[in-house]
């Protein structure tokens, strides 16, 4: 199938969006277009698992590669895409998130119409960043998914929203300076005269054609880039304010997909194009930085008392735990990574659907002005339950089975610092329990402390649909984790013979 | 005398035809009837100098080897006809007013010799041509920035440019002295072969180089900058950030890759330092201003250190790389410059970043077209700044080698530049912030712009969205630079 109809499909979305006259309009737009990316999706993973079933397992790591058109040719690049296990999960999760977004956001006030616009954007870049295989298409598309943030938070979010939306907006784009000195490194020397991922990976038998002190210097650049996006530890700081402003959907979309751009990124180009920079001291640092993300993030969401903060802090704490499993460097741990990253963004946007409901209804955040909401709105109360159980990871939600994968993958590891390491992060475990259970005993078991909250209203048909739809696809995925595990696996294993 | 060698220069013959009948029209017409004509004239005149040279010219030369042309040259003299254009479509608002409708013809014709002198000035072959076309380039600038005569700024902007035109002239004159006495003659080719780095050549490329730094308005040369773009009428403004930079900037990385090849080392210091101050202290700058001009003025000198980023590749790379961003400069900020003067003339001639606030509420169209054109400067894809940023740091690392000091700090450079990116773009940001979620209480009311001032924008647009992504722009300007 031809990918690019994952970018196409958006662009006439914006297209209709345009051309649309009212409100009834614009939604018909939005769910005819969401809809058909969803169905496509699908119908993607089933395409793959029936190609896949048909070619040996250590062959072809990318499929679907659609023949590349040369784009800017004295330049050697090319607008070529293609798409293994790992980017074809991310792809199915990007679409969940727009559907259910688009539900989310049914009730969007004022300007509908230009929400949707950016809101569409957004999801063109990333998209486009999944299905790209050269780097350039790639940051271009990663640039196009940053900057309707700044809008989407600005004009549409809550709070110290400016404050907020320049503040994340400054920061990606710090990281993404970092990446095109990285993605220049790596064109110039590894020889290859090109900016397609597999031809660098596989000239001259991997990326031994860059030497290895100059990996070490392109590596952390290229680490710390997509890093930033994915929370990394210093370099979180946008993710807290820019989650607690942004309006529901936009929360759903970027924590539950953009930030994955980071450990994708991570994953796919720092480690797959240096890998001898893997070995080396940096791989270390950033094992010790994600640590610290993991416990800090943790922490810190047990102190907080706004439900927004307390999830943003979470989706720190979850989104470390990416980084560390990719910095463990053991196969089970990086297959735990991605499939962390599909479980984290579908959990978190189920949170942050059902927070930015409640928020609309109750039109406060804060837990210590709600309570008893289990008797008022049981079925929004019912959706909070499974967001916050599914993050601390009982089994049976797709939580469980993505930590489980990565601290065991972790285990693997025998030296005493990757030990260290592991125990100190599973320690988040616990906390995150704590702080989960602590919010739903009181905003959902204890007294009503305002009786104007007697006077809420459950979730309407349209957050509903976004609701239940998210919590089937967190029980599902916890349930029926071997489909996903085998395709991710299936790509974790050629871009591990290349980095070990 | 072979007068055949006049065929060589076919753009600038072309564009003296333009100015002929210019001035004709001028001068058979009279000053007080209403000239609705006179500006869609020029402009269909203009756009037929672009047709005859959209083709890049073969290498050639005239007079003895003082002229050359060759294809990047031609395609750099296109894209500033272009430039030119688009300043002539949206002049014709701020022309039509009563206090200059009478003085539209010298407007024209100021313009269009100020475009004569930069052609001579990008195909010189010599030093003394080339200096002679800086000055007749610069000559009628002085004149356009102090058009609006009687208003006071307009004067003062004038008179600061006249001073600080010739005061760089002097010092590029005497770089060029300098640069006589240790070679022996001023042809850039016999230059070349004998020029070695003696304390001699390096002062006199030093003040060369200072002297087309000011035309660039590099830091420290841009003391000028700020007043005269505020003071300039908003068309001119445009015009002198635009034209005028490309074609010095383009003339500078010619001289410095043809001239002073022996000499690359040094240069490339000099540059690394000018870049890195430029970009820097101009986006410090740029976030302090209030008035939008002087803020497109700071914005301008920062844009200007990316463009000689560029050169600092030293390749056939750098010469595609910088036109290519010269080319998405002139359509991002002849943008920006033709709504600012749309807004001014709708708003009793204020500029105040203020005023902007609450834009997109009354004027949605275009604060959406400012925010384009803001996203193309500040480099956000898929918008063509991005792609044209792109490139210019991809010519700037070329060959450069990590593990040499002048190749680490390439890579340096580079990095800095990225950093101020997002410097810039926070300032860009800001106005963005002003038209989209600032609130008003009292709004700039809702107006129609003037059809010719819709033209600019929509030309300006199609380039902002289309020469990024279309790559046969790119391919048309790399064909040419490689042949």
């Amino acid at each position: 199938m031809n990918l690019s109809i994952f970018v196409i499909v958006p662009l006439l979305m914006l297209l209709g969006l345009w051309l649309a006259r009212n409100d009834k309009q614009v939604r018909g737009v939005m769910v005819a277009g969401a809809s058909v990316l969803l169905a496509l999706s699908i119908y993607l993973v089933f395409a793959f698992l029936e190609a896949r079933e048909t070619m040996p397992a250590d062959q072809a790591p990318m499929l679907f590669t659609y023949p590349c058109v040369p784009w800017f040719e004295p330049l050697h690049i090319n607008y070529s895409l293609g798409v293994d296990g790992i980017s074809v999960v991310m792809i199915l999760l990007t679409s969940i998130i727009v559907f259910t977004g688009t539900f989310a956001s049914w009730q969007m006030e004022p300007m509908k119409k230009e929400y949707f616009l950016w809101f569409t954007l957004l999801s063109i870049g990333v998209y486009g960043f999944f299905i790209s295989i050269d780097m350039f298409t790639m940051f271009m598309f990663y640039e196009v998914a940053l900057i309707p943030m700044y809008l989407l938070i600005g004009v549409w979010g809550s709070g110290a929203k400016e404050y907020s939306a320049m503040k994340l907006t400054l920061m990606l784009m710090g990281g993404s300076a970092l990446l095109i000195i990285g993605i220049l490194g790596i064109y110039f020397y590894s020889g290859a005269q090109t900016f397609e991922i597999l031809d660098i990976a596989h000239h001259t038998n991997g990326a031994h054609a860059i030497p290895e002190s100059v990996q070490n210097v392109f590596f952390p650049l290229l680490f710390i880039g997509f890093g930033i996006l994915g929370a990394l530890f210093p370099f979180h700081t946008w993710s807290p304010d820019g989650h607690a402003s942004a309006p529901t959907a936009v929360s759903m979309l970027h924590a539950g997909v953009l930030m994955k751009l980071g450990g994708y990124g991570c994953f796919r180009i720092a480690m797959f194009l240096l890998p001898a920079a893997t070995h080396g001291f940096w791989i270390k640092v950033f094992l010790v930085l994600t640590t610290i993300s993991i416990v800090y993030g943790a922490l810190s969401a047990c102190v907080q008392t706004d439900l927004k903060y307390i999830n943003a802090y979470s989706s720190v704490s979850h989104c470390g735990m990416v980084l560390f499993a990719l910095c463990m460097m053991t196969e089970t741990a990086a297959t735990g990574a991605i499939l962390q990253m599909l479980s984290h963004g579908l959990m978190t946007a189920l949170f942050f659907a059902v927070i930015g409901m409640i928020y609309h209804q109750a039109g406060t955040r804060d837990v210590r002005y709600l309570g008893g909401l289990m008797k008022i709105i049981p079925f929004l109360s019912v959706g909070y339950a499974v967001a916050g159980l599914a993050n601390l990871g009982l089994p049976g939600f797709s939580g469980f089975v993505a930590e489980m994968t990565i601290f065991v993958g972790s285990f693997q590891n025998a030296d005493t610092f990757h030990r260290v390491c592991t125990i100190i992060a599973c320690t988040s475990i616990v906390v995150t329990a704590v702080y989960i259970l602590r919010c739903v005993g009181k905003i959902l078991y204890q007294k009503v402390p305002n009786p104007k909250l007697e006077k809420l209203h459950d979730a309407t048909w349209d957050e509903r649909i976004a609701v239940a739809g998210l919590i089937a696809c967190v029980a599902g995925l916890g349930m029926f984790p071997l489909w996903a595990e085998k395709i991710i696996m299936d790509a974790v294993g050629p871009i591990f013979s290349v980095i070990m | 005398m072979n007068y055949s060698q006049f065929l060589n220069m076919f753009p600038e013959a072309s564009l003296m035809v333009v100015l002929l009948i210019t001035f004709i029209a001028d001068f058979c017409s009279s000053k007080n009837s209403d000239r609705q004509w006179f500006n869609p004239l020029v402009c269909l005149l203009m756009l037929a100098h672009i047709c005859f040279n959209i083709y890049p010219t073969e290498a050639a030369e005239a007079f003895g080897g003082m002229y050359t042309t060759g294809p990047a040259a031609g395609v750099l003299k296109t894209i500033l006809a272009l430039g030119t254009l688009i300043v002539l479509v949206q002049a014709k608002e701020w022309l039509s007013r009563k206090d200059t409708a009478f003085k539209e013809g010298e407007f024209y014709m100021l313009i269009i010799s100020t475009l004569l002198g930069m052609n001579m000035m990008v195909s010189a072959n010599h030093f003394l041509l080339f200096f002679l076309g800086l000055e007749m380039a610069s000559v009628p600038m002085a004149c356009l920035v102090a058009f609006d005569k009687y208003r006071h700024h307009s004067a003062e902007a004038g008179a600061k440019f006249v001073l600080t035109a010739t005061f760089s002239s002097g010092v590029m004159i005497y770089g060029i002295s300098l640069l006589y006495a240790a070679c022996g003659t001023l042809y850039f080719e016999d230059m070349a072969n004998v020029i070695t780095a003696s304390p001699l050549t390096i002062a006199g490329m030093v003040f060369f180089f200072s002297g087309l730094g000011f035309k660039i308005s590099l830091v420290p040369f841009h003391f000028w900058t700020a007043d005269s773009y505020q003071g300039a009428p908003t068309t001119v403004t445009g015009y002198l950030s635009v034209v005028s930079k490309g074609a010095a900037a383009f003339t500078l990385c010619a001289i410095l890759m043809k001239v002073f090849q022996p000499m690359v080392e040094y240069w490339t210091v000099l540059l690394y330092i000018v870049i890195v101050l430029s970009i820097t202290i101009a986006n410090l700058f740029a976030i302090r201003q209030s008035d939008l001009k002087r803020f497109m003025a700071f914005s301008s000198i920062s844009q200007a250190g990316y463009i000689m980023l560029a050169v600092v590749g030293n390749s056939a790379m750098s010469v595609t790389a910088l036109t290519y961003y010269v080319l998405i400069y002139v359509v991002a900020n002849l943008s920006v410059f033709a709504i600012i003067s749309s807004i001014e003339e709708h708003n009793n001639g204020t500029v105040q970043m203020d005023s902007y606030n609450g834009l997109y509420k009354t004027n949605p169209r275009l604060a959406f077209l400012m925010t384009l054109a803001l996203f193309s400067l500040g480099g956000i894809p898929p918008f063509a700044g991005m792609f044209s940023k792109f490139f210019v740091f991809m010519a700037a690392v070329q060959g450069a080698d990590i593990h040499t000091t002048l190749g680490g700090w390439a890579y340096g450079v580079v990095f800095i530049a990225l950093v101020n990116t997002v410097l810039s773009l926070y300032y860009y940001l800001l106005i963005v912030k002003a038209m989209f979620i600032k609130h008003s209480d009292n709004p700039l009311p809702t107006f129609q712009s003037a059809f010719s001032t819709k033209l600019a924008l929509a030309i300006c647009t199609v380039g902002i969205v289309a020469f990024g992504v279309c790559s046969f722009v790119f391919d048309w300007i790399s064909v040419a630079a490689n042949a």
